[in-house]
C-alpha cells in the first residue's frame, strides 16, 4: 500500500492506506481521531465534516490521495482547550441531545464564521442547512452559532 | 415529607463492589469541574450503595443506571439521586453504570419510562446514603441523630460539622437505615435548576463516547450483506473478489447473510460491496400499493369485538342532521439514527463481551445468550452512548448479529452498518390508516366512529384517551394486516400518527359547525371531566391546562396578519402537551414559522434540557409529517440514503417555545410526547393558510398546496 503524507491538526502524519480510502476513515480506523463521525458516506448529512484549509469539507467522500499538502483540521484541533467561541458556544447554550452529529455542526459553523462574523439568521440557517440534526436540535443550534459571531 | 422503606440491602453493598471491579469500559466522564480546584484529589472510594460512592476528599460518584440516548437522562437520574443526598452537583462525577439486574431496575432507555420509573428508586437511594451518613455522625459526636441536618454534603448539630468526605470510610460501616424521609419537591435545590450535559465537553472535544468510536486491540471489523428484500433469502454467493480487497481476511456466512472481515470499516465496506449474491424468493414479495389497498379495505370493514362501544353509535349516525367523514393515511418510516447501527462482540470459549449503543442491554443479554448457547452470566453488555434511537436500538438485532459473527471468527470484531445498510435493514414504524366519522346533531358531536388499519401494528388505536369519555356514543375499531417487513416501535409508537389524524380531524369537525377549533375540545374535555361516558385513562384536567396555556401563550384567536394558527393537543407517556403552528404563505408555498408547546410533564428535573427535548420533539415530528416517506416495492426499501430520503433541516424546522404547567405532580415521560401533536398541528395552520387539507403523509407530497 503507498504510504501518504497528511497534515492533520498541525502535525504530519504517514498512513499506510489505499488511495481510495476516504480521510473520514483515515482519521477514524488509522489516526485514532474518532471526533468526526460517520453518518451517510455520500456527502448528505455533514456527520463528517472537518476543514481543509480552513474550508468545511465532508471527510466521507474525500479520497486520501487527493489531499496532499492541504492542512486537515478535524474537531480535535478545533482549538488547544475546547474552547474555539464555536465550542464555547456550544457549551453555554448546552447544544447536544444526542451529541454524534455535533462535530460535525460545530467544525461546519466555525467555518462558515471564519468568513461571515456578522450573519443574519437567513445566513445561518443556509449555512448550516447541509448538515442533519436527527434529534432536531435546530433552535439550539441556530442560537449557538449566533453567540459565537458575536465572540469570533 | 416522604417515609419510604429502603430495599437497599447489606448485599447491595457487595454487588456495588462487584461491580466496580468489573469496571467501565468506555471510561471516565467526568461531568463537572470541582467548585474547589484546591481540593485534594481523591484517595479513596467508599461505596455506599449500587448508585452512589464517596470520597475521602468529599467527591461523589453516582452511576446513572440507564441508557444514555439523547434523553440526557445520563445527566438527570444523577441530579435526582444528589438532591436526596444533598450535596454540591460541582461535586458529582457521573458514570454510566453497566447492565446490572441485580442492582438496578429496568435499565432501558425506552416509552419516555426513565425518569418516571426510577424517580422514588432515585430518590431513595440518595435519601438512604444521606441518612447513613448522619447516622455514622450521630454514633461520632453521640447526639441524638434527629437533631443532625445536612448542607451540601456536610453534616451538622450545633456548631459541629463533617463533610461526607470524612464520614464516609465509616459509614459504610453502619447498618443500612430501615426507612428514610424523602425530601419535601419544594426543598429542591437540584432538581428544577438547569444542570449541563455531563459528556458536554466530551461531545464538544470530540472525545471517543459512542458505539462506533469505542475500539479494542486486536479488533477486527465486519461488514454484513442481508436480504435486499423482504421475502428473499441467500441462495449463493461469490466472495473472490472481496477476498481479493486489500485489508479483507475473512469472509463468513452467517444464516442469511454474509460478513466481510477486514482490518478497517473502509476495506470491510468495499469488501461488501465486492460481494456477488444470488438470491431466492422464500416469501411474499410485498408492495406499498397492495398495502393501501389492503389497509382501505379494512377501514371498511366492522371489527368483531370493537376496542369500545359506547351508547348507540349506528343511532346516532342515523339520526344525525350531518356525517362528516375522513381518510388519512401515513406510509412506513425508517429510525435513521445519526450514528448508524453498529456493535462490538468478543465471543471466547468463555464469555461473550458486548458493547455498544443499545437501548435494552437486558433484553438483548439474554438472547445473545440463547443464541449462542450460553448462560445469561457469561455474557455482558455495556453501554456506550447512543448516536439517537426513536425506537431503533430496542431490538438488537445488530447485536446478534455482532456476536454470531465474533462466534464464529473467535476474535473481537466491530459490526458497522452503512447507511443503506441502515436505512433498508430496519424495523419500520409501520403504515397505517384512519378513517373517522362524526354525527352532528345540533351544532354538536353526537356520534363518533374511528377505524384503524396498521401493518404489523396490533391496536392501532387509543380506545381509552381522548376524545372517550367526552362523546355520548362512541366507537373505536382496529385491525391489523400482517406482513413480513419487519416493523417496531418509532418515538411515540402508534400516536405518531394516529395524534395527527385524530387533531386534523377535530379541526375539520370544528370548521364544519362553525366553531372555535379549541372551544370544541374544551368542550369535549368538560364533558369527560364532569360526567364521563364509561372509563377513560386519561385526566381532562389536565389536557385542558395545556390547552388554555398554549392558546394564552400563541395569541389564539388573534393571529398577526400573514400568519395562520393550527391547533393540536395529545397525551402520551403520561404527559400532556397542546401546541400552536403558526404558518406563514408567502411565495414558494407555506411554512411553519414557529410552533408554541404547552407541556405538563409534572416536575420538571431540568429545565433547559427539558426544553431541548419539546423543541426536538417537535420539530421532529413537523419533519416527518412533511417529509417522511418509505415505500417498498417487491419488497425492496425504496430509498437507502440521505440524497433519496428527506430529514428535517436547518432552514426548515420552525422555532419552538416551550412552556411547562408548573407542578409539584411526580415527573412523567418527556422524550417522546411532544411529537405526536405537532403533525396535527402544522396540518391545520396550513388548512387555515391555504384552505387545503392535508391527509396524507408526507405532506410536502401534496401539490395544489406545495407545488
Amino acid at each position: 500500500m503507498p504510504v501518504y503524507s497528511i497534515n492533520v491538526n498541525g502535525k504530519s502524519r504517514q498512513v499506510d492506506v489505499d488511495a481510495d480510502t476516504p480521510l473520514l476513515w483515515v482519521l477514524r480506523d488509522t489516526l485514532d481521531l474518532v471526533g468526526t463521525k460517520f453518518g451517510c458516506g455520500i456527502a448528505q448529512c455533514g456527520a463528517c465534516t472537518v476543514h481543509l484549509n480552513g474550508n468545511a469539507v465532508r471527510s466521507c467522500s474525500l479520497p486520501v490521495s487527493t489531499i496532499g499538502d492541504n492542512e486537515i483540521t478535524t474537531i480535535e484541533g478545533l482549538s488547544e482547550n475546547g474552547d474555539h467561541p464555536v465550542q464555547s458556544a456550544w457549551r453555554e447554550h448546552d447544544v447536544p441531545q444526542c451529541g454524534y452529529c455535533q462535530a460535525g455542526q460545530m467544525m461546519n459553523a466555525a467555518a462558515f464564521l471564519s468568513r461571515n462574523s456578522n450573519p443574519s439568521d437567513e445566513d445561518i440557517e443556509n449555512a448550516m442547512h447541509g448538515n442533519i440534526c436527527r434529534c432536531a436540535t435546530y433552535n439550539k443550534i441556530k442560537a449557538a452559532v449566533k453567540t459565537a459571531a458575536t465572540n469570533m | 415529607m416522604t417515609v419510604i422503606k429502603t430495599k437497599i440491602n447489606r448485599r447491595s453493598f457487595l454487588k456495588t463492589s462487584a461491580l466496580a471491579g468489573g469496571g467501565i469500559v468506555i471510561g471516565f466522564n467526568w461531568g463537572c469541574t470541582p467548585a474547589d480546584m484546591a481540593r485534594p484529589e481523591a484517595s479513596a472510594w467508599y461505596e455506599v450503595n449500587a448508585f452512589l460512592t464517596i470520597a475521602d476528599n468529599g467527591e461523589v460518584t453516582i452511576m446513572s443506571p440507564n441508557p444514555e440516548i439523547g434523553q440526557n437522562i445520563k445527566t438527570s437520574m444523577p441530579m435526582i439521586v444528589a438532591e436526596e443526598l444533598d450535596v454540591n452537583w460541582e461535586d458529582v462525577i457521573v458514570k454510566q453504570a453497566p447492565l446490572n439486574t441485580e442492582s438496578f431496575t429496568r435499565q432501558v432507555a425506552g416509552g419516555s419510562q426513565s425518569i418516571r420509573s426510577s424517580w422514588t428508586i432515585l430518590r431513595t437511594a440518595g435519601a438512604t446514603a444521606r441518612k447513613l451518613l448522619i447516622n455514622t455522625a450521630a454514633k461520632e459526636w453521640q447526639v441524638d441523630p434527629s437533631g443532625i441536618t445536612t448542607e451540601n454534603g456536610v453534616v451538622k448539630y450545633g456548631k459541629m460539622t463533617m463533610t461526607y468526605g470524612e464520614l464516609a470510610a465509616k459509614a459504610v460501616m453502619e447498618e443500612i437505615p430501615e426507612e428514610v424521609e424523602l425530601k419535601d419537591p419544594k426543598d429542591f435545590k437540584i432538581i428544577g435548576q438547569a444542570k449541563k450535559n455531563v459528556d458536554l465537553d466530551g461531545i464538544i472535544t470530540g472525545e471517543p463516547l459512542f458505539g462506533l468510536d469505542f475500539k479494542r486491540e486486536g479488533m477486527v471489523y465486519a461488514a454484513a450483506m442481508r436480504p435486499p428484500a423482504f421475502g428473499t433469502k441467500l441462495k449463493s454467493f461469490d466472495d473472490s473478489d472481496a477476498r481479493a480487497v486489500n485489508g479483507v481476511s475473512d469472509v463468513v456466512q452467517f444464516g442469511n447473510k454474509i460478513a466481510v472481515i477486514a482490518n478497517s470499516t473502509w476495506a470491510a465496506m468495499k469488501g461488501k460491496n465486492a460481494l456477488k449474491a444470488e438470491w431466492e424468493r422464500d416469501g411474499k414479495l410485498e408492495n406499498t400499493t397492495d398495502h393501501d389497498r389492503q389497509l382501505l379495505r379494512m377501514l371498511d370493514t366492522p371489527e368483531k369485538e370493537p376496542r369500545r362501544n359506547d351508547g348507540n353509535v349506528r343511532r346516532a349516525f342515523a339520526n344525525a342532521d350531518k356525517v362528516i367523514e375522513r381518510v388519512y393515511e401515513a406510509p412506513f418510516l425508517p429510525h435513521n439514527t445519526m450514528e448508524p447501527m453498529n456493535f462490538f462482540a468478543d465471543v471466547t470459549d468463555t464469555k461473550a463481551e458486548l458493547i455498544g449503543p443499545i437501548q435494552t442491554p437486558q433484553w438483548t443479554q439474554g438472547r445473545v445468550a440463547q443464541l449462542l448457547g450460553r448462560e445469561a452470566a457469561d455474557v455482558t453488555i455495556d453501554m456506550t452512548r447512543m448516536g439517537g434511537g426513536f425506537g431503533r436500538r430496542l431490538y438488537g438485532d445488530f447485536a446478534l448479529e455482532v456476536a454470531e459473527i465474533s462466534d464464529k471468527i473467535r476474535k473481537p470484531v466491530k459490526l458497522v452498518f452503512s447507511r443503506e445498510d441502515d436505512m433498508t435493514a430496519g424495523t419500520y414504524r409501520p403504515a397505517s390508516k384512519y378513517k373517522f366519522r362524526a354525527a352532528i346533531k345540533n351544532g354538536k358531536i353526537d356520534g363518533y366512529h374511528l377505524t384503524g388499519s396498521g401493518v404489523n401494528s396490533g391496536n392501532v388505536t387509543r380506545q381509552n384517551w381522548f376524545p372517550a369519555g367526552g362523546i355520548e356514543n362512541y366507537k373505536v375499531e382496529t385491525h391489523n394486516l400482517r406482513s413480513n417487513i419487519t416493523t417496531g416501535a418509532w418515538r411515540a409508537p402508534i400516536t405518531n400518527f394516529l395524534a395527527i389524524a385524530e387533531q386534523s380531524f377535530f379541526d375539520e369537525v370544528a370548521a364544519e359547525i362553525g366553531m372555535d377549533a379549541v372551544q370544541l375540545r374544551l368542550d369535549i374535555l368538560e364533558r369527560a371531566k364532569n360526567n364521563p361516558v364509561g372509563e377513560i385513562d386519561y385526566e381532562p384536567e389536565k389536557m385542558i391546562g395545556v390547552i388554555k396555556l398554549a392558546a394564552e401563550k400563541a395569541g389564539w384567536g388573534n393571529a398577526p396578519s400573514g400568519i395562520s394558527h393550527g391547533f393540536s393537543c395529545y397525551y402520551s407517556h403520561n404527559t400532556y402537551v397542546a401546541e400552536v403552528a403558526h404558518v406563514t404563505n408567502a411565495s414558494g408555498g407555506p411554512k411553519v414559522a414557529r410552533v408554541t408547546c404547552a407541556v405538563d410533564c409534572g416536575i420538571v428535573i431540568n429545565p433547559d434540557a427539558a426544553i431541548n427535548q419539546v423543541q426536538g420533539g417537535v420539530v421532529d415530528g413537523v419533519g416527518h409529517a412533511m417529509y417522511g416517506d418509505f415505500s417498498f416495492v417487491n419488497g425492496t426499501p425504496q430509498a437507502s440514503n440521505f440524497d433519496k430520503y428527506r430529514l428535517i433541516r436547518a432552514k426548515e424546522a420552525p422555532e419552538v417555545d416551550v412552556h411547562f404547567v408548573e407542578s409539584l405532580n411526580d415527573p412523567t415521560g418527556l422524550g417522546e410526547p411532544s411529537l405526536p401533536p405537532a403533525g396535527g398541528a402544522v396540518a391545520n395552520a396550513i388548512a387555515k393558510a391555504t384552505g387545503n387539507r392535508l391527509y396524507k403523509i408526507p405532506f410536502i407530497k401534496e401539490e395544489i398546496v406545495f407545488g
